[in-house]
C-alpha cells in the first residue's frame, strides 16, 4: 500500500466575497522511503495541499477527493483517529515554523510535549532521554535542549524542528519550504540532514519550495504546481534538466547554471504575475504567461497526460506537437 | 578601468554585544565601486556584508577607516549625510516590509524627493516609476503595497530610490523573497538601470546564481574580512579560496562539483577565531593538503594581510592559494 495517496483532491477556501479555488484536481502519490518535491509560486496552493494530508484547512473549505494515509482517509475520519495520526504517522512542517517555537519555553520541553501527548508509555525521565536522542538525530549538541529558541541560529531552529516532526517517529514528513530563509551553507547542512533521515529510516518525505533546483537534487520524483493543478510530474533532476512544460522551463530558467555563457547577463523569468485564484483565466490557466500559447489554450482545459516514460505532463503544445517536438527549446 | 566612484578603505565596524563582548561585524575591508560597476557581495548571514553595506550608505559610523564617495570622505554630521543618500540609495530585501502599508504607490516614492526639497515631484514619481518597469505610471500611483503583486512591490521599492536620482544602488538581497519567476525580470531590471542611467550598483546576496546572472565583480566576505574578490568569471569559474571552493560546491545546479558541507555553526563575530580566521572550518587545511603544501602550520598560526582593493585583478587571502601560486610560478 503506498504511504501517501492523494487522490482527485480540490480545496474551495470560501471568503464572503468569493469562492476561491485553490487546489483543483491533484493526484499525488509518496512511497515509503521516497522524497517527493512539490514546486510552484506563492499562491499556487502547494501549502494547502500540504494542510489537507492532516486536515489542518479551515472548517470553512470545502473539500472533495480522497487523501489516504496507509490507505485510510483523514478528510473522513473522525477526530479521535485525527489526532491519533497527526504527529504519530505523518507531521507537518510548516513554512517558518522555526518562528512558531514558543520563545518562553525551553527547547527540550517543546520536543517532549508531543512525545507525552502521543505516547501515555512516557515518563518525564525517559521523555528527556528521548529528547537528547532526538537532539543527537539532527546532529544537535545535547545542551540546546536546555536553551530557549531566542539562543539558536535559523538553522539549529530550523534542525529542531525537523527533530519535532521526527518526536513520534511519523512515516511521512511533510515539509514546507524547510530551508528558505537559510543560508546556503546551512541549507545544504538542513537537505543533507533530511535525505539521510529518508534513507536511513525509509520514510516518505514531501517536500515543498519554490526553488526547482533544490528539488531536482533533493527529490525522487518532483511536481510542478500552478493555480491549483500540477502541471508537470517526473523524476527530480529530469523535470529541472528537461522540461515538457513551459512553466516548468520558465522555473528552471530562474535558477542559472554558473558557468552556462547563456545565462552571463541575461536572467530570465517570466513576464506578468500568476493568476487570481478567485478568477482563473478559461481554458489553461498558464495561457496568458505562455510564450507559446496557441489559439486553442484560451478554451481547452489540457489534461494530465504521459509524456515519457515516468513523465507527465499537462500542456495542449505536446498533446499537439506529439512525441517529435517533445523537450523543445 | 572607470574611475572609483565609492570607496572603503581599512574599515572597521565594530558593535558592543549583550554583556560588552566585541563584535567585530566589519574586521579590515577595502572594496572600490567602479562607476557603472554591478558588484555582487556574497559571504553566509554574519560575515559582515549588511553591516559593510549600511556604511557604505552613511548608516553605521565605522570605528575606523573611510568612505569615500567621488574621492571625497564622508563625515557624519546630519547634513553631509543627507547629502551622501541621495547619491547613495538603498534597495531592501522584502518589499511588503518596506513599504508602508498605508502609502500610495505615489506618496511612497514621493517621500525621498519631499524630504530632498526637490522640485517638480510628479514628474519625478513618474519618471521614477516608468524606469522602473512600471508603466502607464499614473496607472499604479493610487495603489497600496497589498493591491500589488510581489514583483510590483520590489519595483515600487526600487522607484522609491531611483526617483533621488542616485549614483549609486545598494541592493540587500534583492529577489531572496520573490518568487523564481519575478526574480529574473527584476535583475533585468538592474541590469538594464546600469545600461541606461549608468548606475553603479552593489548587490548584497548569498545567492551565487544572481551573481552569475548579473554582476561584473564578486568580492566573497568571510567573518568581516574579503577572503576573494575578482572577475565574476574568476570567482566563479575559478575559486581559489577553500571557502569560496565550498560555498559554489554546494550550489544545487553544479552537479560535477563533490559537495563540500562545511560543518560547525555558521561564523560568530564576536569570536573571530586567530590566525586565518577560516582555519577551524577549512577543508583543505582538514584535508591536509595545506600541511602537504608546507602552510599548514601558518594557517594556524598566522594572521592574512587585508587584501588591498585592486579592481581587476583577481585576489584572495588564503596561505594554501599564496603557496600553491607561488609552486605554479616557479614551475
Amino acid at each position: 500500500m503506498t504511504l501517501l495517496e492523494i487522490r482527485n483532491l480540490s480545496l474551495t477556501y470560501r471568503t464572503k466575497q468569493a469562492q476561491i479555488p485553490a487546489v483543483r484536481g491533484v493526484s499525488l502519490q509518496v512511497a515509503a522511503g521516497e522524497t517527493l518535491g512539490l514546486a510552484g509560486e506563492s499562491g499556487c496552493g502547494k501549502s494547502t495541499l500540504a494542510s489537507t494530508v492532516l486536515r489542518l484547512y479551515p472548517k470553512s473549505a470545502t473539500v472533495t477527493g480522497e487523501v489516504l494515509l496507509d490507505g485510510v482517509d483523514t478528510l473522513t475520519m473522525s477526530w479521535g483517529q485525527l489526532r491519533a495520526v497527526r504527529w504519530r504517522s505523518a507531521s507537518v512542517v510548516f513554512q517558518g515554523a522555526m518562528h512558531s517555537l514558543d520563545p518562553l519555553q525551553k527547547i527540550g520541553k517543546q520536543l517532549a510535549e508531543p512525545i507525552m501527548t502521543h505516547f501515555s508509555t512516557y515518563t518525564t525521565s525517559s521523555a528527556r532521554k528521548r529528547v537528547r536522542d532526538l537532539l543527537a538525530q539532527v546532529n544537535l549538541p545535547e545542551g540546546i535542549a536546555d536553551s530557549y529558541p531566542h539562543q539558536l541560529s535559523g538553522g539549529q531552529k530550523q534542525r529542531v524542528m525537523i527533530a519535532l516532526a521526527l518526536a513520534c517517529d511519523p512515516r511521512l514528513i511533510v515539509a514546507d519550504e524547510p530551508t528558505t530563509a537559510l543560508d546556503v551553507m546551512v541549507q545544504a547542512q538542513v537537505l543533507d540532514l533530511l535525505s539521510s533521515i529518508v534513507r536511513e529510516r525509509g520514510l516518505g518525505l514531501m517536500i515543498i519550495s519554490h526553488d526547482l533546483s533544490v528539488l531536482a537534487e533533493q527529490a525522487d520524483r518532483v511536481a510542478v504546481m500552478y493555480a491549483g493543478t500540477i502541471v508537470e510530474e517526473g523524476p527530480g533532476s529530469e523535470v529541472f534538466r528537461n522540461p515538457n512544460h513551459p512553466y516548468t522551463r520558465a522555473l528552471a530558467g530562474a535558477f542559472p547554471t554558473i558557468g552556462d555563457l547563456e545565462s552571463r547577463y541575461a536572467p530570465s523569468g517570466l513576464d506578468g504575475d500568476p493568476p487570481d485564484p478567485a478568477e482563473l483565466p478559461d481554458g489553461c490557466a498558464f495561457h496568458p504567461r505562455c510564450p507559446d500559447a496557441l489559439p486553442t489554450c484560451t478554451e481547452q482545459t489540457p489534461a494530465l497526460l504521459e509524456v515519457g516514460p515516468h513523465r507527465r505532463a499537462a500542456c495542449l503544445l505536446l498533446d499537439h506537437a506529439g512525441t517529435a517536438t517533445r523537450g523543445m527549446p | 578601468m572607470t574611475e572609483p566612484i565609492l570607496q572603503v578603505s581599512d574599515l572597521h565596524v565594530t558593535f558592543r554585544a549583550r554583556g560588552g563582548v566585541a563584535a567585530r561585524a566589519v574586521d579590515g575591508v577595502n572594496l572600490e565601486l567602479g562607476k557603472g560597476e554591478i558588484v555582487a557581495l556574497v559571504g553566509e548571514s554574519g560575515c559582515g556584508k549588511t553591516t559593510l553595506a549600511r556604511s557604505m550608505l552613511g548608516l553605521v559610523e565605522p570605528n575606523q577607516g573611510v568612505v569615500s564617495y567621488a574621492g571625497t570622505p564622508l563625515r557624519y554630521a546630519t547634513r553631509s549625510l543627507k547629502q551622501h543618500r541621495k547619491h547613495v540609495q538603498l534597495v531592501l530585501q522584502d518589499p511588503m516590509g518596506s513599504l508602508n502599508p498605508r502609502l500610495t504607490v505615489y506618496e511612497s516614492v514621493a517621500e525621498g524627493p519631499r524630504t530632498h526639497g526637490m522640485d517638480d515631484e510628479v514628474g519625478r514619481v513618474k519618471r521614477a516609476l516608468a524606469q522602473a518597469g512600471l508603466r502607464p505610471p499614473e496607472k499604479f500611483f493610487l495603489r497600496y503595497p497589498h493591491q500589488l503583486s510581489g514583483g510590483q512591490r520590489q519595483r515600487v521599492v526600487i522607484a522609491g530610490a531611483l526617483a533621488l536620482e542616485p549614483d549609486v544602488l545598494v541592493a540587500d538581497e534583492p529577489v531572496s523573497s520573490l518568487d523564481a519567476s519575478v526574480r529574473g525580470e527584476i535583475l533585468a531590471l538592474l541590469l538594464k538601470l546600469r545600461e541606461e542611467l549608468g548606475l553603479t550598483v552593489l548587490v548584497v546576496t548569498h545567492d551565487l546564481g544572481l551573481a552569475w546572472n548579473i554582476a561584473d565583480r564578486i568580492v566573497v566576505m568571510y567573518l568581516g574580512r574579503v577572503v576573494e574578490q575578482g572577475t565574476t568569471e574568476q570567482v566563479l569559474t575559478s575559486p581559489q579560496h577553500p571557502y569560496t571552493q565550498a560555498l559554489l560546491s554546494v550550489v544545487p545546479e553544479i552537479k560535477q562539483l563533490e559537495p563540500i558541507v562545511l560543518t560547525g555553526e555558521p561564523p560568530d563575530p564576536t569570536r573571530i577565531p586567530s590566525a586565518c580566521r577560516f582555519h577551524p572550518r577549512c577543508q583543505t587545511l582538514a584535508s591536509g593538503l595545506a600541511d602537504d603544501a608546507g602552510v599548514g602550520e601558518k594557517c594556524r598560526t598566522q594572521d592574512l594581510p587585508v587584501l588591498p582593493p585592486h579592481i581587476e585583478e583577481h585576489r584572495c587571502a588564503c596561505w594554501w592559494a599564496a603557496a600553491r601560486e607561488a609552486a605554479a610560478q616557479q614551475a
